[in-house]
């Protein structure tokens, strides 16, 4: 009979510290080894991790009432401005918001050196961070500039909110033209001088679940060091599976998370300030899911290995900036890791732009937590749309 | 005058000129080449230690023919404390000083291969590489 495991059946084998937990890198190759049949029954939990960078990435801050009250107008951390329109003291620290009186790309490339994604990783580090505001005074309100210190231990709440996170699949970014690139996917060097990526691969969490069969609002996840929880899906989620020339599945591409968590709990480790240069500012994150092996089908998906799942090379000299939808071809994240793949008949150098060895440490930090009995499944109170449901992004007409 | 270390970079135009055998032939210099990454049509880099009288002569035939010439006072160092090994530099190294270890994929950098060209500094998305005086 085939193996069907409950999220309660498994909760209760990680109370009783009895539930086998693997890395989605183990499971590779226990299951070329012993099958998806024998693995399904013996393993409860597969645990995945990414740490890359992750453009919408923030945090609602709670900074608490001075006295006299102020209702914030316009708010700055260290010198970077958040989003102070929710509430008098309440603020939204955005990953990719740069200083106020950044160069940006004037004396191009531009170097970006600090933003919202800084703000976070100072605030985490438990640094003093300096906050300045003001107000246009209210009889409720009378105060009208602020200018203090503060740290993450000071203010009431802190609140990692990330809209789109954990991209299941991503373009591997190369340059035809002839010259120099700065882009968000790094430095693409002329005349396919080099291919960046960004997903871990076999180890990338949604690689491992790609129709959604376990994740959804209420998975309980490793977020930045800490406990968070997955809230929706991601903003510009388009779940849907890359089909070969030949009709062969290629593996999923499009999915997204929204992430939350609190602040307090996370680690300047696992949250990093990240600058591009001539692009920007950002945060690179790390993140963590652990999948519930409850049936063989999630078996077999999550046992995916690095030559099963492809991603799309894609020119961002032409194709990307105009939103044209050629792609050069498809490159196994086998291929990707190696070191060089053929685009064109070139062989190119390639480079990923998310830590391998940071992923698979959250992977095992994940299976360390569940095995010691800390870290209980969150079953999804409502699973996300998946390939199925035929969501397609908008245009913006302008 | 006292031996100077001096980085060399020249352009694909230039790559095919032979102006080791000019230095040492015309302006009497020791040359001890500690780096070299030269291959035709392509840029070059080149890392010398030059002993002699002529130094400045030899810099100043060096830099008419387009060659420049940046002395090797600075020295790049992986902040291992901030490196978290995503990669983003090893495939614009030009000399593979900056390299993915496999199969653990961890960034090393090997100071024996780095020319000081900066470009890891300046792409370096978490800031770990840092230039030393």
């Amino acid at each position: 009979m085939a193996v069907e495991k409950t999220f309660q059946e498994i909760n209760e084998k990680i109370k009783s510290g009895k539930a086998v937990v693997v890395t989605a890198e183990e499971l590779v190759s226990m299951v070329k080894e012993k099958g998806v049949k024998r693995v399904t029954s013996e393993v409860d939990v597969v645990t995945t991790g990414t740490f890359g960078p992750m453009c919408s990435s923030g945090a609602f801050l709670n900074f608490g009432h001075s006295k006299p009250k102020i209702k914030m107008y316009r708010v700055w951390l260290n010198g970077v401005p958040a989003y102070t329109g929710i509430a008098a003291v309440d603020a939204y620290i955005g990953a990719t918001e740069v200083r106020e009186g950044d160069p940006l790309n004037s004396n191009y490339p531009g170097e970006f050196r600090y933003g919202g994604g800084h703000v976070i990783q100072d605030l985490v580090a438990r640094k003093k961070v300096l906050l300045k505001a003001i107000g246009y005074g209210t009889d409720c309100y009378p105060c009208k500039e602020i200018e203090t210190e503060i740290t993450l231990d000071d203010i009431n709440e802190a609140i990692l909110f990330n809209p789109r996170n954990a991209y299941q699949n991503y373009n591997c970014a190369v340059n035809l033209s002839s010259r120099t690139l700065y882009t968000y996917m790094g430095m693409l060097k002329p005349n396919l001088g080099n291919a960046h990526y960004s997903t871990s691969g076999l180890l990338s969490p949604l690689l491992k679940d790609p129709m959604f069969r376990t994740i959804g609002i209420g998975t309980r996840i490793f977020l930045g060091g800490g406990i968070g929880y997955v809230v929706w899906n991601g903003t510009q989620h388009s779940p849907s599976f890359i089909e070969g020339k030949d009709g062969k599945n290629l593996g999923p591409a499009g999915g997204t998370l929204a992430v939350l968590g609190d602040l307090k709990q996370m680690s300047p480790r696992w949250l990093v300030g990240t600058s591009f240069i001539g692009y920007g500012a950002t945060l690179t994150v790390g993140l963590g899911i652990p999948i519930p092996l409850l049936n063989e089908e999630v078996c077999r998906y999550a046992a995916a290995g690095d030559d099963e799942l492809f991603a799309p090379i894609v020119d961002y000299s032409e194709a990307y900036p105009n939103r044209l939808p050629d792609i050069l071809g498809y490159v196994s994240y086998a291929e990707l890791k190696s070191g060089k793949i053929t685009v064109k008949g070139k062989e190119v150098p390639t480079a990923p732009l998310s830590s391998y060895p940071r992923a698979r440490e959250i992977a095992r930090i994940l299976k360390d937590w569940i095995q010691k009995g800390e870290f209980m499944l969150g079953e999804p109170v409502q699973l996300l749309p998946n390939a199925g449901a035929g969501i397609k992004t908008n245009v913006l007409n302008g | 005058m006292p031996p100077q270390k001096v980085v060399l970079r020249f352009g694909a135009d230039i790559a095919d000129q032979p102006v080791i055998y000019k230095l040492v032939k015309d302006y009497d210099l020791v040359i001890n080449i500690l780096k070299a990454n030269v291959n035709p049509q392509k840029e070059g880099t080149m890392v010398l230690d030059i002993t002699g009288e002529k130094i400045a002569e030899g810099i100043e035939y060096l830099r008419r023919v387009g060659v420049r010439v940046q002395s090797l006072t600075e020295e790049i160092i992986q902040n291992e404390d901030k490196c978290v090994s995503c990669g983003a530099c090893t495939a614009i190294c030009p000399t593979g000083a900056l390299y993915l270890e496999r199969p653990s994929m961890e960034v090393y950098f090997d100071s024996d291969r780095c020319v000081v060209c900066h470009l890891c500094v300046k792409t370096c998305p978490v800031r770990a590489m840092e230039v030393h005086f």
